[in-house]
């Protein structure tokens, strides 16, 4: 049952993908058009505009839940596939317990960026 | 007078033969057939044990697509000997061989076994609280035509093993439950009388269980009866779902029909006869001993 749990939080984390990716490519590609959270200039990804999202609450905790769903819906879709490969339980377990701790390590890594950069932006903003 | 007689017609027949006792791993042995239409595969293997190899060795008793035992890979795709016409899958070559994903105990009969302890794990049965009432039924349980139609396609499946030897997931990973024991589990949810989703959600919803399942779909072709063991595994992924998710429509077993005439045994049904043979009782060791029976993989 467990299985099946973690696979429907899969599913889940693809859908939430889905539309996230929408949105992060809508701001980064569309920037010209709309100007959506891109103020100074029409380059969505000029320094200016990445520091004026980065000081954003929202984008912060976006960037950090992006990071974490998009991290789980990978590395469960590649320990599906390694599992696929009929290893003996030992190596699953291995496999699994790797995999976990590589996410979290990641996750822990990409907070730590988003905040800094959070920072950073804020620090600039204040002068 | 006009000669009704079907033209004959000779194909050559690649049988598939594994002595495990006595061979390293299967080998083909070809014969001559004379073959005339509407023969099916099976009349042609006893054509050549009657004729030509008294030694060929394969599984079969209904001869009419019902018992499901002679489930066997015609020309590299599995179904059913007694169903299918030779005329109709081969021109001059047919090859005929065991049924893959299962250990071979001689020629063409495969070990169903494994298929059956995991058709065992799901609790192919009607589950109810209310036990005694399975046992020794007091009245009917109410059940609409609607409800039927969930799962009555389900309920043909003769338990032949095609589905499981068409199965490419299976092929890789034993341990995955496989098509037949998954459609057999949906079958009993999807039967309003049943009340026991839960219990086959501990085996169904494993990381062997449904969604093992890569939708090839294999299974649903290759099924002699029609049955669509893919879409039972897609409805079973989905009831898992939205069991954890909550989000599953609240249900109780269906109760007995009330009323007068209803919920009771109707009276005017004839009661059964007399037994006019005492029951045998089954040797204990006999589970045993078919459990413990050395079966050689090649």
């Amino acid at each position: 049952m467990k299985a099946a749990r973690l696979w429907t939080w899969h599913m889940a984390a693809g859908v939430v993908l889905f539309f996230v990716l929408g949105l992060h490519m809508g701001i980064m590609h569309l920037g010209e058009i709309g100007h959506w959270f891109a103020p100074y200039g029409n380059l969505a990804v000029s320094i200016a505009n990445s520091r004026f999202r980065d000081g954003m609450l929202t984008f912060t905790v976006g960037y950090i839940a992006l990071l974490a769903i998009g991290l789980f819906h990978g590395l469960y879709g590649l320990r599906t596939m390694l599992l696929e490969l009929t290893l003996r339980p030992a190596m699953e377990k291995a496999i699994t317990v790797f995999l976990l701790i590589l996410g979290i390590g990641l996750v822990g890594l990409g907070t730590w960026a988003a905040v800094a950069a959070h920072g950073v932006a804020l620090a600039g903003v204040k002068g | 007078m006009q000669n009704t007689r079907p033209e004959q017609r000779t194909i050559r027949f690649h049988v598939s033969r594994f002595h495990p006792e006595n061979e390293r791993g299967p080998y083909v042995q070809s014969y001559e057939v004379p073959v005339h239409e509407g023969m099916t595969v099976l009349d042609g293997l006893h054509s050549i044990k009657d004729n030509l190899d008294s030694t060929l060795v394969w599984r079969s008793s209904c001869r009419m697509g019902v018992c499901g035992s002679c489930g066997m890979l015609l020309n590299g795709r599995p179904g059913l000997a007694c169903t299918t016409q030779i005329l109709k899958i081969a021109k001059t070559d047919l090859s005929v061989g065991p049924l893959p994903n299962f250990a071979i105990i001689r020629d063409l009969v495969p070990d169903l076994s494994s298929m059956f302890d995991k058709h065992r794990l799901v609790h192919p049965y009607v589950i109810r609280a209310d036990e005694a009432e399975i046992h020794d039924p007091s009245g009917e349980f109410y059940q609409s035509a609607e409800e039927l139609e969930h799962y009555l396609q389900f309920t043909y499946c003769i338990k032949c093993g095609c589905c499981m030897a068409a199965c490419p997931t299976l092929a890789t990973d034993a341990r995955y439950l496989g098509p037949m024991p998954l459609t057999a589990a949906e079958r009993y949810n999807a039967d309003t009388r049943d009340g026991g989703q839960r219990e086959r959600a501990q085996v169904t919803g494993s990381s062997r269980g449904a969604i093992r399942c890569h939708y090839a779909g294999e299974c649903s072709r290759v099924c002699p009866k029609g049955v669509d063991p893919a879409k039972a595994v897609q409805l079973l992924k989905r009831r898992l779902v939205l069991d954890y998710l909550h989000l599953a429509r609240k249900s109780e077993p269906c109760k007995k029909l009330k009323g007068e005439g209803s919920g009771s045994v109707m009276p005017k049904i004839a009661t059964a006869p007399a037994h006019t043979v005492e029951a045998r009782k089954e040797p204990e060791n006999l589970l045993q001993h078919s459990s413990s029976a050395t079966i050689h993989r090649p």
